[in-house]
């Protein structure tokens, strides 16, 4: 387990660094929505942040941006110190893939894979073939998650939580640096989403990976480290690095 | 395994129905144009054969004689005789056949060559008497020509001194069978008399009527051309390039030299006009068969936009997405092929062997290699489109949109 005192923390390296980020939806029509405007964060290693505020102020937007899912229409955003701006397709790709795991609210596993299958394909994205070393480390990794007994279930043949577990399983593949997490609990019933968080928790302190999550639910949001809140595309208050 | 085939191959087994119904569409599609040039092929086969059973590809022969106008010895530009009739064409001999003949056998286009001497004759039997052709030949070299042996009904292919071999239609008009004797007589006036070894029925009206086959020397005696041949007959390699065999017989020699083409103008109209409405068959069930493909493919594309943009976000380049697809569709046109292919030489056992054989149908291995090849390539080409629209997908427009 790594040390993960707030001194460490603050002393660990920025894993994303945002300065000035604006994000415009049809800028060039008439009537052009601006999603965020002017954020600027920074999140280390090591960190479990929650990103709070109303529905449409800006929360996934931050989100899909820092996971180079969408461009920034200005700003800087840094992921592990290299600019993200100037990175071809092909590059992005390859940063997010090693760089970034995602949990969705809604899990988004691949039905027509078993839960090893969907835990590796990462993996099997960043290496361009499905391997047996791959599927040893998604075995690992179900394990670490609760469900090694489910490695070869079908992904829509597990319950919510468990898709759910898969889904931080298969968010770790790659031992990434940050992971965004977009309401993770939300669609779970309580007794599932504090296992969830939970286990979030844990591999937050076990990997030192720094966490972003989205959330609408202030419980969950009152257990993590950092409290971000954005309202109309702007940051509100940060509790800042604890 | 490559990623992207993982993927696709879980795509397709995942998308049951929809790969059945494609792969119905591709086989049904392959299996027409298996069944159909085959059948083509067959019937063209048979055409050909009914029509080259009794003809040679190439014949050649002295160019017809022409009279020329009677001119001033002493001047040029004066005609002596105003009016000149066309000769009356004779059966003459081909100069120095025997070179000829050693030099068409080295011809790389041609596979036989055989000397005959060929002219009008009547046979009799008694009262009977009928108008005939007769041919002189040297049997096995006329043979290769003309495959008369195969076609013998009675008696034996022997024509040798002495012997004729009849049409079968024509014995039966003079009312002669094997062993009988017949008198052979020219417009010259020469007569001799052959013992019937055989009869065949080539299937040929005209050769079943009016051919008598003997010997060579025979032939050259009957006819007055001792030591001679009036025609060369001619087997090319590919009966396609008979006219152009043909065309450089005529420019290297001062002969006339038909073609199976030339004389046959009208079949051959027929026979290309068959292959090109066959081949536009083909070509709109290639056109149907891709638009079922890619059709397919883009229903897939919008069904899987979600997973698509999850895949992107796990890190999965454009490119393999890309290859994801066309990987999909090789894979439909693949197997469709393998499918289609045996429909295809099922239904051509089920004509061929059970059901009557209701029409000739020639199975050629390189006709269904070749259906295989268009299949796949089909295939890929249909799933440019649909793959060029997957790998564009925006994964956090494909995420958020689901």
């Amino acid at each position: 387990m790594s040390d993960h005192s707030s001194a460490t923390i603050a002393a660990a390296p920025p894993v994303v660094e945002i300065v000035g980020l604006r994000k415009v939806y049809g800028a060039d029509t008439a009537a052009p929505t601006v999603a965020l405007d002017g954020v600027d964060l920074m999140l280390r290693a090591g960190e479990f942040a929650a990103l709070i505020g109303p529905s449409g102020s800006g929360k996934s937007t931050i989100l899909n941006v820092v996971g180079l899912l969408e461009q920034a229409t200005s700003g800087v955003v840094r992921i592990n110190g290299q600019d993200t701006a100037r990175l071809s397709d092909k590059e992005t790709t390859l940063l997010r893939g090693r760089s970034i795991g995602f949990v969705f609210q809604f899990h988004h596993l691949l039905p027509e894979l078993t839960a090893l299958e969907n835990v590796v394909m990462p993996g099997a994205a960043d290496l361009g073939r499905m391997s047996t070393a791959l599927n040893k480390r998604g075995e690992e990794l179900l394990r670490r998650v609760g469900l090694v007994d489910k490695t070869h279930v079908r992904a829509n043949k597990l319950s919510g939580g468990q898709q759910q577990r898969v889904a931080i399983a298969r968010a770790l593949m790659m031992q990434p640096a940050l992971v965004l997490a977009d309401e993770p609990t939300g669609n779970l019933d309580t007794k599932s989403s504090d296992a969830v968080f939970e286990l979030l928790r844990e591999v937050n302190r076990e990997t030192n990976t720094a966490f972003l999550i989205v959330t609408h639910d202030l419980r969950i949001a009152a257990r993590c480290d950092r409290q971000i809140e954005i309202v109309d595309g702007k940051i509100a208050s940060d509790t800042g690095t604890p | 395994m490559p990623v992207e085939y993982f993927l696709a191959l879980r795509f397709m087994r995942e998308g049951r129905a929809q790969t059945a119904l494609i792969l119905g569409g591709v086989s049904v599609g392959v299996a027409v144009i298996v069944f159909l040039s085959s059948l083509i092929g067959g019937l063209q086969a048979d055409i050909i054969e009914r029509t080259l059973g009794s003809q040679p590809h190439i014949t050649v022969y002295p160019r017809d004689e022409e009279a020329r106008p009677v001119i001033a010895r002493d001047d040029p530009n004066t005609v002596v005789v105003s009016r000149v009739e066309r000769p009356a064409q004779r059966v003459r001999s081909i100069a120095e056949w025997q070179r000829l003949l050693r030099r068409l056998r080295r011809d790389p286009g041609v596979t036989a060559a055989t000397a005959v001497v060929a002219g009008p004759a009547f046979v009799t039997r008694g009262q009977s008497s009928n108008a005939v052709r007769v041919f002189g030949v040297e049997a096995d070299d006329f043979n290769r020509i003309i495959p008369v042996r195969k076609y013998i009904v009675e008696g034996a292919y022997q024509p040798s001194a002495g012997n004729v071999l009849l049409g079968m239609t024509l014995a039966t008009e003079l009312g002669v069978g094997v062993k009988d004797r017949v008198r052979i007589e020219t417009a010259r006036g020469t007569t001799q008399m052959f013992v019937v070894s055989g009869l065949f029925e080539m299937g040929s009206k005209v050769a079943d009527e009016q051919w008598a086959i003997v010997s060579l020397r025979a032939g050259q005696a009957l006819l007055g051309l001792p030591g001679g041949a009036s025609d060369v007959y001619v087997r090319v390699a590919d009966l396609y390039d008979a006219e152009q065999v043909a065309s450089r017989i005529r420019s290297s020699t001062h002969l006339a030299a038909d073609s199976w083409m030339a004389s046959n103008a009208q079949l051959l109209t027929a026979l290309r006009s068959q292959s090109a409405s066959s081949a536009m068959i083909e070509f709109f069930i290639v056109i149907a068969v891709a638009m079922g493909i890619a059709s397919v493919l883009i229903v897939s594309v919008v069904q899987r936009s979600r997973a698509i943009g999850i895949l992107r976000a796990m890190g999965v380049q454009r490119a393999r997405v890309l290859r994801l697809f066309l990987f999909q569709g090789a894979i439909y046109g693949a197997l469709g092929s393998i499918l289609g292919s045996a429909m295809g030489v099922g239904l051509i056992a089920f004509f061929t062997r059970v059901a009557a054989p209701l029409f000739p149908i020639e199975f050629s291995g390189v006709q269904v290699f070749l259906a295989c090849g268009l299949a796949v390539l089909t295939g890929v080409l249909s799933a440019v489109l649909p793959a060029r629209q997957a790998s564009k997908l925006d994964p956090a427009v494909a995420i958020r949109n689901v």
